[in-house]
């Protein structure tokens, strides 16, 4: 699976590694349900730390179509709520 | 899936395939592209612009607070050494009122820094990716049917909208930063000019309350220093002052206990601004 971080690159994810990214991914999204900053900061954090670790990185000449993407690594609270509820971060 | 990896992928998708839908065939569906790339990159370099002139003017402002630093700490010596000490606590006050003024420019200085270079890693891979995908384009047209070629640009096109859309969302980020500072320091620039901000952190080469009192006091103050000064400097001669003597012990504040009052005689000696001197 590839996976795309905004402002970072994309990576590709061995399959042992997918069912933590989906746990983490829930958790990122629980906190940002119940408005929880550090909760958020934390799991999001651990998110992008396990991309880092467990995938490896496309070269950036490579034209492969990500699975799934995700929000820059720093992005905050606000702005992944905005996400949620808004037009969406990505601008047309 | 739902999760916030899941919502990010259906936007991004969703507008990537929007753009790519409206082309009908392999090479529109690349020309299209290709174009709206160099479009994008263009607006990214205007981008980057923005963002190195905003950071510059933060930089200045910062200059200046440093400045008043150095100025409100020099001031507090001189209005101790005046046995003032109620002023050395008030230019102290400002002081730190500016440093974590200072603080926090240094913050979003470093912030705006971060998203420069985002932005210009963001560049560099879509312009790779562009060069990639011109060169591929021809590989597939040589080698597929047209029906399978069709599918495999668009494959590599959707590669290439999804840094699209990544570099878009840098620039966003990073202009939506740089208006923020610039609001933030032509509010500041407001408050100087309202005079608000000369109380807390006067910025310009004035003179302010704390100069004014001290210059109240300078004609004994000041001028007993400079006196001490060139004391000390023509002392070479003169009979060896207080110099090795224990230093006056005296554990209250004001150490230069020359205020005794040979101000008189230095009256005549009323130079623009003495008090400058006076580290």
């Amino acid at each position: 699976m590839i996976v795309r971080i905004f402002s970072d690159g994309q990576y590709r994810i061995p399959e042992d590694a997918q069912p933590r990214l989906h746990e983490l991914d829930v958790q990122t999204v629980n906190a940002i349900d119940a408005d929880d900053e550090a909760a958020f900061t934390s799991s999001y954090g651990a998110l992008v730390e396990l991309i880092h670790s467990a995938g490896e990185r496309l070269a950036d000449d490579d034209l492969e179509p990500s699975d799934l993407m995700l929000p820059p690594s720093d992005i905050t609270l606000e702005e992944a709520r905005e996400e949620f509820t808004g037009e969406g971060l990505i601008p047309d | 899936m739902a999760g916030l990896t899941g919502r990010m992928s259906t936007i991004v998708k969703a507008k990537v395939s929007k753009v790519l839908d409206r082309a009908e065939d392999p090479a529109e569906t690349l020309d299209y592209s290709y174009s709206k790339q160099l479009e994008l990159l263009q607006n990214v370099k205007k981008g980057i612009a923005d963002v190195v002139t905003s950071k510059k003017r933060l930089q200045l402002q910062e200059a200046s607070m440093q400045q008043q630093v150095v100025k409100l700490d020099t001031q507090a010596r001189q209005a101790l050494a005046a046995n003032r000490e109620d002023l050395a606590r008030v230019a102290l006050e400002r002081k730190q009122s500016v440093q974590t003024e200072l603080q926090s420019l240094d913050s979003q200085i470093g912030e705006l820094e971060a998203q420069q270079q985002k932005l210009i890693d963001s560049e560099a891979a879509m312009r790779a990716k562009l060069e990639a995908f011109r060169t591929k384009k021809e590989v597939i047209k040589a080698q597929y049917s047209a029906a399978e070629a069709q599918v495999r640009i668009s494959e590599a096109a959707t590669g290439v909208g999804e840094q699209m859309a990544d570099v878009g969302l840098a620039m966003q980020r990073a202009l939506d930063k740089t208006e923020n500072m610039k609001a933030r320091a032509s509010a500041v620039g407001e408050l100087e000019d309202s005079g608000t901000f000369e109380d807390l952190t006067q910025l310009g080469p004035g003179k302010d309350d704390i100069d004014r009192q001290l210059e109240a006091i300078g004609a004994g103050g000041a001028v007993d220093d400079e006196l001490a000064k060139l004391k000390g400097e023509m002392g070479a001669g003169a009979p060896p002052p207080a110099a090795l003597d224990a230093p006056a012990p005296a554990p209250d504040a004001a150490e230069p206990a020359q205020g005794a009052e040979p101000a008189e005689d230095a009256e005549p000696a009323q130079d623009a601004e003495p008090a400058q001197d006076a580290p």
